[in-house]
């Protein structure tokens, strides 16, 4: 036996001083750069402005998180909160057909072929499907060119001259912002529901037809329910991407600010730094109780 | 009365839904070969090559190039280290505060990306730190973890126990015990996470932005700074064409490596 067998072996049978090995370089990793990160960032909103330098000064102080009930900073807020909403209900709306067929109908090369579907922009380029959208939003694109053809160009204009979703062209407007959203998230939301409907046993279904469901019935009290902690998994990714994105707003879309842009501004362009802080630890706390949540309702097991 | 076949609106919404994600990358690809390049007009006046010559000749891309592939390739190595060792404790061992280790390797991705970015940046400031190479692989690594960690700790849970306590029972040492069942069964697992962190590396930038200072760009942050500049346009085309066929391998290959894994795990329905 040589030496490196004798300690090789020993870490086996002393799982405690394996385990300590193992466990210790990825626990430091995050629990010091990751965790003592967002300490960091947490202590900093507490901190103050010097009014006259604009340096930040460490006393501590309430001040960024009055400065958040400012309205306008109301404003971001609701603004992104109700986008986030709106992008989430729109990829469940979107993603469920696909999951679905995905899950309960497609078999063999053609369920191959939806999951590479699904993957593949999961995984491309993010700012390339963003640059995708701002060619095909681009007032003389092509989006233009098509209704132009199908004689249906007065839909197009009558949409961008209604209040809050309209704009100029679709490329400034927040109909353009919550398409790009909706495209850029949704294979985050496709892949966990798929996975929880690929649990939904047959047997269910049928039974629940058999005994007279009809197939509305069917949906409302047997597969929704179960397809549930899918949702929920999916609504994470959709909800949390909309809630710090800034480059989808600042390409596509009006001047408004969104939670992630402000705090971008805050923080790059403004250099109040404490401000970007208190700014973006409100969707944190939002996140992680809606991951606590998440995770007794057992959404994790369905990603 | 039962029927296997689909309705026809779950095909059609399906198929919609598949369209809805594929078509407007394709907008990318033709408008790499159009003749205008100051506006987006659409059908394309012409169709040219030229903004593929005047792509290779761009120092800035190809430093921008190069930065990325070094960025990549060191966090996805951090990333291969970190991730195993903890897919490896997580799903061999029953430990105090084991829940909350899985829970917290999934927070950089779960918190938005700004988050993370904007928390570094103050580490970094606190800590006296100035942003070069390293400061960007720190975050990129970070977030890397997670995906390494998601493909090893499912290939350890099928691996099960048996396979190695017969080793070991056969007399086998620790180290063969690693070095010829546990390494070869998690082999292509590592590899496919291992691309896949590699990939979502390369085409990050939320967070990059924060951690990269402003000398130094990658080439997302590349492109972010062209699409904002009306000279060349197409060249920014060609450019994210290549991000595009340059992440699919990875892509490609990671469901290839993970497929039978996956029907195997998956097909006890």
């Amino acid at each position: 036996m040589t030496g490196a067998a004798h300690w090789s072996d020993a870490l086996w049978r002393r799982p405690g001083l394996l385990l300590a090995l193992l466990l210790a370089p990825p626990a430091l990793w995050l629990g010091i750069i990751y965790l003592g990160s967002l300490f960091a960032l947490i202590a900093k909103s507490f901190f103050g402005i010097d009014q006259f330098t604009g340096m930040m000064t460490s006393d501590i102080t309430l001040a960024q998180y009055g400065e958040l009930l400012q309205p306008q900073n109301l404003d971001i807020y609701l603004r992104t909160i109700t986008m986030a909403l709106l992008v989430t209900a729109a990829s469940i709306l979107i993603a469920f057909p696909i999951a679905y067929y995905a899950a309960r109908h497609a078999r063999g090369r053609v369920k191959a072929l939806f999951y590479l579907a699904v993957t593949l922009p999961l995984w491309s380029s993010y700012l390339v499907k963003v640059y995708a959208w701002k060619l095909l939003l681009a007032e003389e694109g092509i989006i233009g060119w098509v209704m132009d053809g199908l004689h249906l160009r007065w839909v197009l204009e009558a949409w961008l001259s209604l209040p809050i979703v309209g704009g100029n062209s679709l490329s400034v407007s927040y109909t353009g912002t919550f398409l790009v959203f909706v495209y850029a998230w949704l294979p985050f939301m496709i892949l966990p529901l798929q996975a929880a409907l690929e649990r939904v046993p047959a047997t269910l279904t049928e039974a629940s037809a058999d005994l007279g469901a009809r197939p509305g019935q069917t949906f409302r009290t047997i597969i929704w329910p179960l397809a549930l902690p899918g949702v929920v998994a999916g609504s994470i990714f959709t909800f949390s991407l909309t809630l710090g994105d800034y480059i989808i707003p600042q390409i596509i879309g009006t001047s408004a600010r969104f939670i992630g842009s402000a705090t971008y501004d805050y923080q790059l362009r403004a250099n109040n730094e404490p401000l970007a802080a208190a700014f973006i630890v409100v969707p944190i706390l939002v996140m992680v109780a809606f991951l606590v949540i998440a995770r007794r309702k057992g959404a994790f097991d369905a990603i | 009365m039962r029927s296997d076949a689909a309705p026809f609106w779950l095909k059609a919404g399906a198929v919609a839904g598949l369209l809805f994600l594929h078509l407007p990358i394709l907008l990318i690809f033709i408008y790499a070969f159009t003749t205008e390049d100051t506006t987006y007009r659409w059908p394309p006046p012409g169709l040219t090559l030229k903004w593929f010559a005047a792509a290779w000749e761009r120092d800035d891309m190809w430093r921008a190039l190069g930065l990325s592939v070094r960025v990549a390739g060191l966090s996805t190595l951090v990333a291969l280290a970190l991730g195993t060792l903890l897919a490896a404790a997580v799903a061999r061992f029953r430990f105090f505060g084991r829940e909350t280790v899985s829970l917290l390797v999934l927070l950089p991705i779960a918190l938005p990306g700004v988050v993370t970015g904007i928390a570094l940046r103050s580490a970094f400031g606190f800590a006296d730190i100035s942003f070069s190479y390293w400061t960007i692989v720190l975050g990129h690594a970070t977030f890397c973890v997670v995906i390494v960690y998601n493909n090893a700790v499912a290939r350890f849970r099928r691996m099960g126990n048996s396979l190695i306590e017969a080793s070991m029972d056969l007399g086998a040492t620790g180290w063969q015990t690693f070095r010829h069942v546990v390494l070869p069964n998690l082999g292509t697992a590592l590899i496919a996470g291992g691309m896949l962190a590699f990939a979502l590396s390369f085409d990050e930038v939320i967070v990059t932005i924060f951690t990269a200072g402003n000398d130094l760009d990658t080439l997302p942050i590349w492109m972010l700074e062209e699409m904002s500049r009306p000279r060349e346009r197409p060249v920014t085309n060609v450019v994210a064409m290549v991000v595009f066929f340059v992440t699919l391998g990875p892509i490609l290959g990671a469901y290839y490596l993970t497929r039978d894994a996956d029907t195997v795990a998956g097909s006890g329905k």
